[in-house]
């Protein structure tokens, strides 16, 4: 597992849209050989797409041979609601690219059948070849996509019943009313993210500071899903100088002194 | 793309604009367009799953609705009232001249006339979309000659007539109302308001102007189904604290809706505090017009318009002779201009009298003065650099989402197929 310690939230969101760029025309894509890009929704990864479109524009990257699978998706609220994540990903990213519609996958919360459609979710990311590189966020407790604390760590696509908190930290989306806010979503599993080929979380901010101490400096545990990517081969963590704040000097010195190695990882020129 | 038919497989995506969006500007936006109409796309993302077939580069202009104009006369050596025999011509020359000033639809305005001058020109001015050959025509506007011939501004008096005979003189003087869109009448005529009625009923809009009447009477004709004001301070009686006629509307408190009124922000006809007055009492009402004449386009000498000889020295037009002003010579894009400086509004609030007011006015709001999905893709390619207050640059305009006027010179626009 990396840890990259980045100065800031801002630089870990550019930081991630330079890996992306450089992992996308590093495999060479073309008709025959797409690349398979999971892509999470929210605060922080919003940086990310804000540049990534950025360097789009600036010819650095097309998305033209990309296809991606969205993590997960609110039920029962309409597709173009403004809180809805097919809305957050096309206003935020999809619109400003090149992307082809055809290869762009987010779940469908208003499928008639949803474990049918959670199913065919899976089955879709197996015929485009599987995941090649998940970004990822993070709750405060640990949870990634919508697997929340006490999820199965082998959990995959799937719907799943939101808790109190995360209803209520939404509420503020939709008019403060509870009775508003989706109470379930569908979401890929912690399975299926491990299944990726790698996985990258962005962890910003002293809010998520003991949910990144436990997923590095704990153990593996389903009360703080993220830490089941320490069983991974390729699992890149990225966090700003707040996020450290609950760790061991020890561990923040051995990933800082790591720094000229991972900045290697955006290619021999970035300094 | 053919313009005549329907093609669900062509569709043109704006992008890399800032456009209006509920009124307002937002950057880093697309305008998608199909069948000549705006297109909501993100359901031709989501659903649809299709890539524009092609793409312009706005290289991140500003894209406002196409401006209306309701009230223009004619202009480029034209008028569409004095000959017509030459009315078709007219038409033709006018609306395609206003496509450079950034109109994408307008009403030709009639001056009072005899009845057999109607019945000739008014089929000349029938409803039809804009193309590359000119902005649409939105319906006649007539103002007369059921007006006052105390308030006849350049209007010849002998041809003015009253509603004496009931409502039904309207169809007898303008033979059919088919092809009217609004008319201007001085509302303390006898049987004004059932012609009023008469006219709301079949969704004329009906313009209150040219009149000596009091603001009783204003109210009746707006209760009756009046809209608008025809040129708001021009041709009527001029406000006072105790009698304040109509321009009284504005802030009056019998009328059921708000009114419409016109002003002429060419910096001549309207003078800046009046504009004030006008625009901080009822911002949401105010419709630029130009009620431009034959000699818009065209320098200082002797025009036409309607039966009348007209003089134009400097930014002016007169009556020959006289300092009767007969109708103004700017461009619609220069009355936003003036318009934005004098009342010290945004560039939004400015467009917007030019476009979703009069929209509003004409209860074409879901078509037209508006770049929401499903409205026409009327647009203007706006310039708006350096100094940003009123700078209003029309670079390009846009019909059904084709460009039909392109200001000489520019670089061309970033287009490709995908």
């Amino acid at each position: 597992m990396r840890l990259v310690i980045l100065e800031s939230s801002a630089e870990v969101t550019e930081w991630a849209a330079r890996y992306i760029t450089k992992r996308i025309n590093d495999f060479n894509p073309g008709p025959d050989k797409f690349f398979v890009l999971g892509l999470p929704t929210g605060g922080t990864p919003l940086g990310t797409y804000k540049k990534l479109v950025e360097y789009h524009k600036a010819g650095k990257v097309s998305f033209k041979y990309v296809k991606t699978f969205n993590m997960d998706e609110y039920v029962g609220i309409p597709r173009n609601h403004p809180q809805s994540y097919h809305t957050f990903m096309y206003e935020n990213f999809f619109k400003h690219i090149d992307i082809d519609p055809v290869n762009v996958h987010i779940l469908d919360g208003n499928a008639e059948d949803l474990q049918k459609e959670c199913d065919n979710y899976e089955k879709l990311i197996a015929d485009a070849g599987g995941i090649e590189l998940f970004m990822g966020g993070i709750g405060p407790d640990g949870h990634i996509a919508f697997n929340e604390p006490g999820s199965s760590l082998v959990s995959r696509t799937r719907v799943k019943t939101l808790n109190v908190e995360t209803i209520a930290a939404n509420a503020r989306f939709f008019g403060d009313d509870l009775s508003l806010v989706p109470k379930q979503a569908l979401t890929v599993g912690v399975g299926t993210v491990m299944d990726a080929n790698e996985v990258m979380v962005l962890v910003t901010g002293s809010h998520k500071a003991y949910a990144l101490h436990m997923a590095i400096e704990e153990g593996v545990n389903h009360m703080w899903t993220v830490s089941a990517f320490q069983q991974h081969p390729r699992t890149l963590l990225l966090c700003d100088e707040d996020a450290t704040l609950e760790l061991k000097v020890k561990t923040v010195k051995y990933f800082k002194s790591l720094h000229a190695v991972h900045m290697g990882l955006l290619g021999a020129n970035a300094a | 793309m053919n313009s005549s038919g329907k093609d669900d497989d062509v569709t043109i995506q704006f992008r890399n604009c800032r456009r209006f969006l509920d009124g307002k500007i937002v950057s880093n936006q697309q305008l998608l367009v199909r069948n000549g109409k705006i297109i909501d796309p993100e359901p031709v993302f989501y659903c649809e799953k299709k890539k524009p077939t092609t793409v312009v580069d706005c290289k991140n202009a500003l894209l406002v609705p196409g401006f209306i104009d309701v009230q223009i006369n004619g202009g480029y050596g034209f008028d569409f009232s004095s000959d017509p025999t030459k009315v078709a011509e007219a038409v033709s020359v006018v609306s395609k001249g206003l496509l450079s000033t950034g109109v994408t639809s307008f009403c030709p305005t009639l001056v009072t006339s005899p009845p057999e001058l109607y019945k000739k020109v008014l089929p000349q001015l029938s409803r039809r979309p804009g193309s590359r050959a000119g902005a649409a025509v939105l319906g006649a506007h007539v103002e007369g000659p059921f007006i006052n011939p105390e308030k006849k501004g350049a209007h010849p008096p002998e041809h003015m007539l009253t509603f004496a005979k009931g409502p039904g003189v309207l169809e007898e003087v303008y033979g059919s109302l088919e092809h009217v869109a609004m008319i201007t009448l001085a509302p303390e005529l006898p049987g004004a308001e059932q012609a009023v009625e008469f006219l709301a009923q079949r969704r004329v809009v009906v313009s209150v102007g040219h009149s000596s009447g009091s603001l009783e009477q204003g109210e009746a004709a707006v209760v009756a189904g009046a809209s608008f004001i025809t040129h708001l301070f021009n041709a009527m009686l001029p406000f006072h604290h105790r009698d304040p006629g109509l321009v009284g509307l504005l802030t009056s408190k019998v009328v059921p809706r708000p009114v419409y009124y016109g002003i002429i922000s060419d910096g001549v006809h309207t003078h800046p505090a009046a504009l004030r007055i006008a625009h901080r009492t009822h911002p949401g009402g105010l419709v630029l017009i130009t009620d431009a004449m034959a000699a818009l386009g065209l320098g200082e000498g002797e025009h036409n318009i309607g039966q009348l000889a007209v003089e134009v020295r400097g930014r002016r037009a007169f009556l020959p002779g006289t300092d009767t002003l007969a109708g103004s010579i700017a461009t619609m894009d220069e009355c936003i201009r003036r318009f934005i400086k004098a009342a010290g509004v945004s560039l939004e609030e400015g467009v917007r009298a030019a476009t979703e007011h009069p929209a509003r006015l004409l209860g074409l709001a879901t078509t037209k003065g508006s770049l929401v999905a499903g409205a026409d893709a009327d647009f203007v390619m706006l310039g708006d650099d350096g100094d940003t207050l009123g700078n209003v640059d029309v670079m390009r305009t846009f019909i059904a989402g084709q460009c039909v006027y392109e200001r000489p010179g520019l670089p061309a626009l970033q287009t490709w197929t995908c």
